[in-house]
């Protein structure tokens, strides 16, 4: 389980700038610096990042959304995989922009705080438990207690609570048996029934998110910025 | 394969040719009515599938409500059957007041059909707009459904609506959530006495889920399924 919890030790540094249409006081408040989890997503982040703008806001509703050279930023994607989508030479730290005002309806779907978050989660989850199970029982079966504690060890990035509710709810998805047993038998086929009779298989849920590049470019550096989610395609696999 | 071991799920290709199905048994049951329409979604040159992936689409919709009844009765005015305006207004109305009293905005309504290939079943994602294009958001809706309808489907453990990306338009669209599909759809295929064939199954399998969710939104089939 070392992968995973590489994974959700980590995090990218942020530096965050108000865009220009929301300062209302000169000079223009400096960037916020945020490391930002991994495993994490955008709008979370609202609680860190207000107190840095508050002062220089327009009057008015907030509704937090972020982007990255003029792209608006998928708020229900994990803040990893928009970094490593958008940013495939890795820019330390991160610089996206933050707006409180002007949320692009049409563009993206809209979020009003932390709860829409954890709904696109929880049905992201039954996905996932489709595809493993065949249905998403476990999941709608969830206590809310268990729904709130699994969904708070994501807002913590608490591996071990995590990997408790979930394991309650058979929702690990490989088995430290499985894994154990590939390590040694990485040589020999599938087909032996030896490891057949003790593998359960099963199926992984996988997000696969692709970038679709037109050009040629030598260099990561030159790469085209991504000015569209258009040519970003991603699909539910087993 | 037979209905009672069938698990109520579509393959890709079986969609294909169900939406084709529905899409010509729509046009014969409901003349006079606008036709799905199968729409072609662009093919990633990465992606190894052959065929090809698609939709069906159905647009511009306007749900007909009580007061849309008396704009169409603007020319014939009779006033025993005004009924109530939405503002209660039970008054005799005449052609000029009732021009200017039912005179808001139109709601369109475009509905798309979707294969979802993590569910193996078909998706309803819908949108509404006013004539200017400005979108309704989901209370909004939720208003002008018809009202038993909606009430009990809410209730209903099958029927979630959630906000989500379209999967080609990539814009925000509602859709109706996917994950009881199979499990009601076997039902209702189960229940039928007459314990139709398989492949007669497949061509009725889009009739029958449509008249299901369709009438959340009004739309009736007049469909029996042992036709």
């Amino acid at each position: 389980m070392e992968a995973q919890k590489f994974v959700w030790e980590g995090a990218i540094p942020l530096q965050i700038h108000l865009h220009e249409s929301q300062v209302t006081a000169l000079p223009p408040p400096p960037p916020a610096l945020i490391l930002a989890p991994r495993i994490g997503y955008l709008p979370l982040l609202a609680p860190l990042i207000k107190p840095y703008f508050s002062s220089t806001l327009p009057p008015g509703v907030d509704t937090i959304w972020f982007d990255y050279n003029g792209l608006p930023l998928k708020w229900y994607i994990p803040t990893g995989v928009l970094f490593d989508l958008l940013c495939p030479e890795p820019e330390r730290p991160w610089n996206i922009t933050v707006h409180f005002r002007g949320f692009p309806g049409n563009v993206l779907i809209p979020c009003e705080g932390e709860d829409c978050v954890k709904w696109s989660f929880i049905n992201s989850l039954k996905e996932a438990a489709y595809i493993m199970n065949g249905n998403c029982k476990n999941v709608m079966n969830m206590s809310q207690s268990d729904q709130l504690e699994l969904w708070n060890s994501i807002m913590n990035g608490n591996l071990e609570a995590y990997q408790r509710v979930s394991s309650k709810h058979k929702l690990s998805t490989v088995d430290d048996e499985y894994t154990s047993l590939c390590l040694p038998k990485a040589q020999q086929s599938l087909g032996e029934t030896n490891l057949t009779a003790q593998v359960k298989t099963g199926k992984v849920p996988v997000r696969l998110y692709v970038l679709s590049i037109r050009e040629d470019f030598d260099d990561l550096d030159e790469m085209p910025l991504v000015d569209s989610w258009r040519d970003l395609l991603h699909k539910s696999t087993i | 394969m037979d209905v009672l071991h069938w698990d109520g799920t579509l393959s890709a290709k079986d969609f294909r040719v169900g939406a084709f199905a529905f899409a010509q048994k729509w046009e014969s049951l409901n003349s006079g009515f606008p036709l799905w329409v199968w729409v072609l979604s662009p093919k990633h040159p990465w992606l190894a599938s052959p065929e090809e992936e698609g939709y069906l689409s159905l647009e511009k919709i306007c749900l007909s409500r009580p007061n849309e009844e008396e704009i169409d009765q603007i020319s014939q005015i009779d006033t025993e059957e005004e009924g109530t305006n939405c503002a209660g207004n039970e008054d005799v109305i005449d052609d000029a007041t009732l021009v200017q009293s039912n005179h808001h905005e139109l709601h369109y309504y475009d509905f798309h059909i979707v294969y979802s290939s993590t569910f193996r079943v078909p998706v309803l994602y819908f949108r509404s707009y006013c004539s200017d294009g400005s979108p309704l958001l989901l209370n909004e809706i939720e208003k002008e459904l018809p009202a038993c309808s909606s009430k009990e489907l809410s209730k209903s453990k099958w029927i979630f609506i959630s906000q989500e990306e379209h999967p080609y338009l990539k814009r925000p669209w509602y859709k109706l959530h996917p994950c009881g599909t199979a499990e009601w759809i076997k039902l209702l295929f189960l229940s039928d006495t007459a314990r139709p064939k398989f492949e007669v199954v497949l061509e009725l399998y889009l009739l029958s889920w449509f008249s299901v969710v369709g009438q959340m939104f009004g739309l009736k089939i007049p469909f029996k399924i042992s036709n």
